[in-house]
C-alpha cells in the first residue's frame, strides 16, 4: 500500500524481475543526463523517470522523511481513526457507568477525565484532523496537481498532531488526563481549581493540534487557489475542493482564538498572570468568548468537508451532474461566514445583555438557510437522477435523516428561552451527536467506502458495508434519541451518576444498549477494512464511473499522481469531454520534482514550481516543539531555553542542500 | 547484526525504565486522596523537644506522599485560607505570627515538627488545633506550609490562587533551605 | 429518596410556562420540517429509476436549465425562511415576556454557589429578619422571587426546570434570575454547569408553599438553634463545638460560626443532606458525618475517626435542630 519504489509498478502487473529491470532502466535514463519531460502514457520513459524522481527512500528513513501528500494524508486518516476508536471506548465506559442509577464502576475523578478525554479527542484529535487528512490526500488529485504546495509543512503538521494526541493519551494513562471538560472553562481549569498538571496537558494539546490545523489549512488553501490544473477555473472546481477551501480559510481565522485562550490560561498557571482572575481585574467570561469564537466555527470545520463529500457522492450515484452547483458553492461560503457570528449561543446562560443574545439567536437561525439550500439541491439531484444504490449512497442518505433531525434540534436550542432550559443537559448531547454523526461521521464513512478503491486499489465489501450501515444507523438512534427526552426531564451533562428517584434509569439503559450496537458496527467496519485490504476485489481506475479528476489516474495513484498535468474544460472532466479538447499539458521536468502554478481565477498556467525534497527536519522540528511546550510547563525558564532546539531545527529545515541548488541551476539553464 | 540487536534491546529497556519512572512520579503527583490515607495510621508522638538522638524520626511515608501530591498541596492551600492561618501568618510573610516563607523555622521544618506545632500550639499565640482539624487535613496544611518556602516538589506545588496577588505562586518559589538548628536546640533568630 | 418535579414540559411557574410555550411552537414546526424533508428524500428515491450497474451519466442538465426544479427549490427555501422568521419572533417575544415578570412584593434571596453546595441568604430590609440556609429553598406560591446569583469559586448554574431556565453563577459577575411558583410542590433543581468532582451531587430543592406555610417556615428559620433538650443532645452540642465541626459550620445561637460549609442551624428541617446526596434520616446522617467521602468522594467535608458514642451524640443534637 505504501509508495515504496516499485509498488505502483506492481499494480500494473509487472513481476519482480520486470520491476527490477524497469528500475534499472529508469536509473539509466536519469543518469545519462537526458532532459526528460513528463508526458502521456504509463510505462513510457517519462513515467519511469517520474517514478524515479518522486519515489521515497526505502525503510524507516524514507517513511519518516516523506512529503508525499498521499502517504501523509493516509497517515492522518488512519491515526485519526485510531483515536476515534479510543475515544469511542471511553464513551462506552461512560455509558456503562450511567446505565444504572448510583452505579459505582467509575468514580467521579476518573469519570471527569473520561468525558473530557472523549470530547477533547473527538473534537481536536479525530474530527478536524481526519477531514484535513482526507483533504490532504484528495485535493491535489482532484485539482490535477502532483503534491500539496508546502509538503514539508504538512509533514511537520502530521508529527505535531501525532505527538499532541499521544501526549494527551499518555497523560491520561499516567492519571494526568485533562479533566475540566473539553472546553476547559476557567476557573475550573485555572491555577486555583485545576489541580496538578492535567490542564497543562490540555493546553499543550491545543497548541499542537491547532498549529497542525493552521499549517494544513494554509497548505490546502494554497494548493486550491494556485495549483489547479490548467482550465480548472473556480467555476469548474469540484465542490469538495471548495469545501476544503472554505474550511481552510475558516481555520485560519478561528484557530488563533483558541490558541490564544489556551496560552493565556497557561500563563495564568505557569507564570501567575491574572488574565482570568476577577480579583485582579481579569474576566472569567473572556475565556468563554475566545474559546467559543473558535469553538463554533470548529464544528463547521468538521461539517463543511462532510458537505463536500455528499456533493461529490450524490452526482456519482445519481448519474447526473449536481443540481444547483453554483448555489451550493455560494451556500458553503455563506455558511463559512455566518459560522463566525454564532458563538454566543453557547453562552446564553451568562450575564451578557439579553438583546445581544437575541441577535445570536437570529444568526443561529439564519445559518440554517444555506444548509437548507444545499439539502434541497441534493434532493433535487436524486429526484431527477437514476439511483445506483451502493454503500456510499446509503451513508449519504442517512445524513438526510440524522443531520436534519440534529439541525432542527439546533434551531430549538438556538432560541434563547428554550436554550435556558436545555443548555448543559442531555438534550444538547443528543443534538450535538446528531449533527456531528449526521453531518460528519456518516458522510465520512460514505467517503471511506467511496475512496477506499482510490486509496488502495481494492473495493470494500458491499455486504459487510450494508451490515455496518444498518447497525450503525439503528445503534446511533437507539443511543441518542432517548437523550432528548432525558434532557427535557432535567438530566444535566457531565454527571457521573444519578439517583434512582430521578427516574432517568430506563432511558439511560436504553442508550447504553445502543452504544453496544454502535461498537459492533465499528468492529464490522474494521474487519471489512482489513479483509478488503488483503483480498478485496481489484478496483481499476474508476470503479464508480465518477466525474472528478482523481479517478483519471491509477488506483492507487503512482507517487507522481499524473504522468502529465491534465487540462479540464468542464466541471465533470471525466464525463463531459469533447473530442477536440486537449487532455493534458506536458513540459514539466521528470528529473526533478516540478509542478505547475496557475492563476487564481481562471487557472491559466503561470509559473513552474520546484517542490522541496523529502527531509527529516519536519519530524525533528515537531519533536523539539513538543519538548519545548512540556519544558515550559515544568519551569518558566523552559519557555526560553526550550526555544533553542526548535530554532535550530527550523533553520536547518530551510537550509538548501547541494543537490537542490544544482537542480535549480540546471532548470534555469535549460528550458 | 547481533550487536545491533543488543543495543536495540538496551535502548528498549532504557525507554521502558523512563516510562516507568514517569508513571510513578505522575501517578504520585496526580492521585486524588479522597479517602484519607491516615485513617489506619497512628499519628506520630507529640514531641515537646526539638532535639532527638540520631536522625529526626518522622512519619516519612506520609510526608513524602503529600509533599509530592498536587491534590494534597492544593487542599492545603484552600485550608490555609479557610482556617484563617493567614490571619496571623498573612500569606506567608508573617504578621502577628512568624513568616512561613523564609529560612527560619522556630520549631523545625520537618513535616512531623510542623505537624506538632499545629496540633500542640506554641507559646505567644499559636493556637493548638489538635482535635479541631482532622488529622489528614493537618498533613495537607503541613505540606502546604512547606511549599510556602519552596520545600516541596516543583511540579506538585500549587499555582496561584484566584485571590488578589500577594506573592509569587508557590510553584515559582525559590527553595529556602531551612537554617539548621544549633546543638543547643535553639535555631538562629534575628 | 426525595423526588421532586423536574420536567421541562410540566411547568409549575410563570417563567417555565412561557418557555414551554416556545416549545409548543418549536416542536410542531421543527417536526414538520424534519418529516417533510425525510418524505421528500424517500419520494425522490421512489420516483427515480434504480439501476443495478453503473450507466453513462445523464448530461442533459449541462445543456439546458431545469426551471421547474429551480422553482421548487426556491419555494422550499422561502417556506423554510418564513418558518424560521416565525420561530424567531416567538423566541424574541418570549424573551421579552421572561423579562417582564411582575416583581412587586418580591422575595429576595442571595444564592451563592460553592463546590458543591448552595448557600441561600433570605434578604430583608429589616436586618434582623435576614436568615441563611443551605441546599433547600422555600418560596411562597404566587409571589415573585428575585435570586441574586453569586459564584464563589468556579462557575455553577442554577436550574430548577419546573420554574425557569438556568442562569450561571460566574465568579466576578453577579446576575439575577426571577421566577414565580404558581403551584405548591417540591421542585428539584440541580447545578447545570460542570464544576468539579461532585457536580452530580449539587442538588437544590425548591419547595413552593402556600403563603401561610411559607411564613411559618421563615419564622422557624429566623429563630436561633433549639437549645439541647436531653443530656445526649447537650453532649452532642459540646462535641460539635469541641471537635472540627465548628471550624467550618455555623449554628446560630452557638459559638460555632464557620462560614465555609452549610449553615446547620435548622439542618433537621431539610429533606436531604450533602446537597441532595442522602435522605436526611438519623441513620443516613450518622453515616454521612462519619464518612462523607463514601457517598460524595471529593467533597470538602473530611472523613473523621469519631467514636460511635460521640457520633450518636452529635447526630442526636443535629437531629434536634428543626
Amino acid at each position: 500500500m505504501s509508495s515504496a519504489a516499485g509498488s505502483s509498478w506492481a499494480r500494473f502487473g509487472f513481476s519482480r524481475r520486470a520491476q527490477r529491470a524497469l528500475r534499472e532502466q529508469a536509473d539509466a535514463v536519469v543518469s545519462r543526463g537526458e532532459v526528460v519531460l513528463d508526458g502521456a502514457g504509463f510505462g513510457s520513459k517519462a513515467a519511469l523517470a517520474l517514478e524515479h524522481t518522486w519515489q521515497d527512500k526505502r525503510g524507516i528513513i524514507g517513511w519518516l522523511e516523506t512529503n508525499d501528500h498521499k502517504r501523509i494524508g493516509k497517515r492522518f486518516v488512519v491515526t485519526a481513526f485510531l483515536f476515534f476508536c479510543a475515544a469511542g471506548i471511553l464513551s462506552a465506559i461512560m455509558r456503562t457507568q450511567l446505565a444504572f442509577p448510583d452505579n459505582d464502576i467509575v468514580g467521579p475523578d476518573l469519570y471527569d477525565q473520561l468525558f473530557t478525554m472523549h470530547g477533547t479527542t473527538m473534537m481536536f484529535v479525530f474530527a478536524v484532523p481526519i477531514m484535513q487528512g482526507m483533504g490532504v490526500y484528495l485535493v491535489p488529485l482532484m485539482v490535477g496537481t502532483r503534491n500539496t504546495a508546502f509538503p514539508r509543512m504538512t509533514a511537520c503538521a502530521y508529527w505535531l498532531y501525532l505527538l499532541g494526541g499521544l501526549t494527551l493519551w499518555i497523560g491520561f494513562a499516567l492519571n494526568t488526563g485533562a479533566d475540566a471538560g473539553w472546553f476547559a472553562y476557567v476557573p475550573l481549569a485555572g491555577p486555583d481549581y485545576g489541580v496538578g498538571k492535567r490542564a497543562d496537558v490540555w493546553n499543550n494539546l491545543i497548541n499542537l493540534t491547532e498549529a497542525m490545523g493552521l499549517m494544513v489549512a494554509v497548505d490546502l488553501a494554497t494548493v486550491i487557489l494556485k495549483m489547479r490544473a490548467p482550465g480548472m477555473s473556480l467555476r469548474r472546481m469540484p465542490i469538495f475542493a471548495w469545501s476544503i477551501l472554505v474550511t481552510s480559510v475558516m481555520i485560519i481565522f478561528a484557530m488563533p482564538s483558541v490558541m490564544l485562550a489556551a496560552n493565556l490560561a497557561q500563563f495564568d498557571r505557569t507564570f501567575g498572570t491574572h488574565f482570568f482572575n476577577p480579583a485582579e481585574g481579569g474576566d472569567v467570561l473572556v475565556w468563554q468568548h475566545l474559546f467559543w469564537f473558535f469553538g463554533h466555527p470548529e464544528v463547521y470545520f468538521i461539517f463543511i468537508p462532510g458537505l463536500g463529500f455528499i456533493s461529490t457522492i450524490i452526482p456519482t450515484f445519481a448519474r447526473r451532474p449536481l443540481f444547483g452547483h453554483t448555489a451550493i458553492v455560494l451556500s458553503m461560503i455563506a455558511t463559512g461566514f455566518l459560522a463566525f457570528g454564532l458563538w454566543v449561543h453557547h453562552m446564553f446562560a451568562t450575564n451578557l445583555p439579553e438583546v445581544g443574545k437575541s441577535f445570536f439567536t437570529a444568526m443561529s437561525f439564519m445559518i440554517a438557510i444555506p444548509t437548507a439550500v444545499q439539502i434541497f439541491c441534493w434532493i433535487a439531484t436524486l429526484w431527477t437522477g437514476r439511483i445506483h444504490l451502493r454503500v456510499p449512497l446509503l451513508f449519504v442518505l442517512a445524513f438526510f435523516v440524522i443531520f436534519v433531525l440534529g439541525g432542527v434540534t439546533g434551531i430549538m436550542v438556538g432560541a434563547v428561552p428554550f436554550d435556558l432550559q436545555v443548555h448543559d443537559t442531555y438534550f444538547v448531547v443528543a443534538h450535538l451527536h446528531y449533527v456531528l454523526f449526521g453531518g460528519a461521521v456518516f458522510p465520512l464513512f460514505a467517503a471511506f467506502y467511496y475512496w477506499f478503491p482510490k486509496f488502495t486499489g481494492r473495493m470494500l465489501d458491499e455486504r459487510l458495508g450494508r451490515w455496518q450501515f444498518w447497525l450503525f444507523f439503528i445503534g446511533f438512534n437507539v443511543t441518542f434519541f432517548p437523550m432528548h427526552l432525558l434532557g427535557l426531564d432535567g438530566m444535566p451533562r457531565r454527571i457521573y451518576t444519578y439517583g434512582a428517584e430521578t427516574g432517568w434509569g430506563t432511558l439511560n439503559l436504553l442508550a447504553t444498549i445502543g452504544t453496544a450496537i454502535i461498537a459492533v458496527s465499528v468492529v464490522i467496519f474494521i474487519v471489512n477494512f482489513v479483509r478488503s485490504l488483503a483480498k478485496g476485489t481489484l478496483a481499476g481506475d474508476n470503479p464508480w464511473g465518477a466525474p472528478t479528476l482523481e479517478w483519471a489516474t491509477h488506483s492507487p495513484p503512482p507517487a507522481f499522481n499524473f504522468v502529465a498535468v491534465p487540462v479540464v474544460a468542464s466541471r465533470e472532466p471525466l464525463w463531459a469531454r469533447e473530442a477536440d479538447e486537449p487532455t493534458h499539458v506536458t513540459g514539466l521536468s521528470a528529473q526533478t520534482r516540478e509542478g505547475l502554478v496557475t492563476t487564481v481565477l481562471d487557472a491559466l498556467p503561470d509559473v513552474r514550481y520546484s517542490y522541496p525534497s523529502p527531509t527529516i527536519w519536519p519530524v525533528v522540528a515537531a519533536v523539539t516543539v513538543v519538548i519545548w511546550l512540556f519544558w515550559s510547563n515544568i519551569t518558566p525558564s523552559g519557555m526560553w531555553y526550550g526555544l533553542i532546539p526548535p530554532a535550530i531545527a527550523f533553520t536547518l529545515w530551510y537550509w538548501p542542500t547541494r543537490k537542490e541548488t544544482a537542480e535549480q541551476l540546471l532548470l534555469q539553464r535549460r528550458p | 547484526m547481533r550487536g545491533q540487536g543488543r543495543s536495540k534491546g538496551r535502548a528498549a529497556r532504557v525507554i521502558v525504565a523512563c516510562i516507568a519512572m514517569l508513571a510513578v512520579t505522575a501517578c504520585q503527583r496526580e492521585t486524588r486522596y479522597f479517602e484519607p490515607p491516615t485513617k489506619a495510621v497512628t499519628p506520630p508522638p507529640v514531641r515537646l523537644s526539638q532535639i532527638q538522638p540520631g536522625a529526626i524520626a518522622t512519619n516519612t511515608q506520609l510526608a513524602q506522599k503529600y509533599d509530592e501530591n498536587a491534590y494534597a498541596l492544593s487542599e492545603g492551600q484552600r485550608l490555609f485560607r479557610w482556617y484563617n492561618c493567614n490571619g496571623c501568618h498573612a500569606n506567608g510573610g508573617g504578621d502577628k505570627g512568624p513568616a512561613l516563607m523564609d529560612k527560619i523555622w522556630i520549631y523545625g521544618s520537618e513535616p512531623a515538627q510542623i505537624y506538632s506545632t499545629i496540633v500542640e500550639g506554641r507559646p505567644n499565640g499559636m493556637p493548638s488545633f489538635g482535635g479541631h482539624i482532622p488529622e489528614n487535613e493537618v498533613w495537607e496544611l503541613v505540606a502546604y506550609v512547606r511549599s510556602l518556602s519552596g520545600l516541596v516538589s516543583d511540579t506538585a506545588a500549587p499555582n496561584r490562587s484566584d485571590t488578589m496577588q500577594v506573592k509569587k505562586p508557590e510553584s515559582n518559589t525559590e527553595p529556602q533551605k531551612p537554617l539548621v538548628a544549633a546543638p543547643s536546640g535553639a535555631s538562629e533568630r534575628p | 429518596m426525595i423526588g421532586g418535579m423536574h420536567d421541562v414540559q410540566v411547568p409549575a411557574g410563570a417563567q417555565a410556562h412561557a418557555i414551554a410555550g416556545v416549545w409548543h411552537w418549536l416542536l410542531p414546526i421543527c417536526t414538520f420540517v424534519f418529516v417533510a424533508l425525510v418524505i421528500a428524500m424517500l419520494v425522490a428515491l421512489w420516483r427515480a429509476p434504480w439501476i443495478r450497474e453503473s450507466v453513462a451519466p445523464d448530461l442533459s442538465s449541462l445543456r439546458q436549465s431545469e426551471p421547474e426544479i429551480a422553482r421548487a427549490v426556491w419555494a422550499a427555501v422561502i417556506v423554510s425562511t418564513l418558518l424560521l422568521l416565525v420561530l424567531l419572533a416567538v423566541s424574541v417575544f418570549t424573551d421579552r415576556a421572561l423579562a417582564q415578570l411582575p416583581l412587586e412584593n418580591a422575595l429576595h434571596v442571595e444564592l451563592t454557589g460553592y463546590q458543591w453546595w448552595w448557600e441561600a441568604r433570605y434578604d430583608d430590609p429589616d436586618a434582623s429578619r435576614i436568615f441563611t440556609t443551605a441546599n433547600e429553598l422555600h418560596v411562597p406560591v404566587g409571589r415573585p422571587v428575585i435570586v441574586t446569583l453569586v459564584g464563589a469559586d468556579v462557575i455553577h448554574s442554577f436550574w430548577v426546570p419546573s420554574l425557569h431556565g438556568k442562569k450561571d453563577l460566574i465568579p466576578g459577575r453577579t446576575q439575577t434570575i426571577s421566577f414565580r411558583a404558581d403551584r405548591p410542590g417540591t421542585y428539584r433543581g440541580t447545578c447545570a454547569e460542570y464544576c468539579g468532582y461532585q457536580h452530580a451531587h449539587m442538588v437544590l430543592y425548591v419547595v413552593a408553599d402556600a403563603p401561610n406555610d411559607y411564613e411559618q417556615w421563615a419564622q422557624r428559620q429566623r429563630a436561633p438553634a433549639h437549645a439541647p433538650a436531653t443530656a445526649e443532645e447537650q453532649r452532642g452540642r459540646d462535641l460539635f463545638l469541641r471537635r472540627s465541626c465548628a471550624m467550618c459550620h455555623a449554628i446560630d445561637g452557638t459559638p460555632a460560626q464557620g462560614q465555609h460549609a452549610p449553615n446547620l442551624t435548622h439542618v433537621a428541617s431539610r429533606m436531604t443532606i450533602g446537597a441532595g446526596t442522602l435522605e436526611n434520616t438519623a441513620s443516613r446522617r450518622a453515616a454521612w458525618i462519619l464518612d462523607p467521602q463514601q457517598f460524595k468522594p471529593g467533597a470538602n467535608m473530611p472523613a473523621e475517626n469519631i467514636p460511635p458514642d460521640e457520633l450518636a451524640a452529635i447526630n442526636a443534637y443535629l437531629g434536634s435542630l428543626e
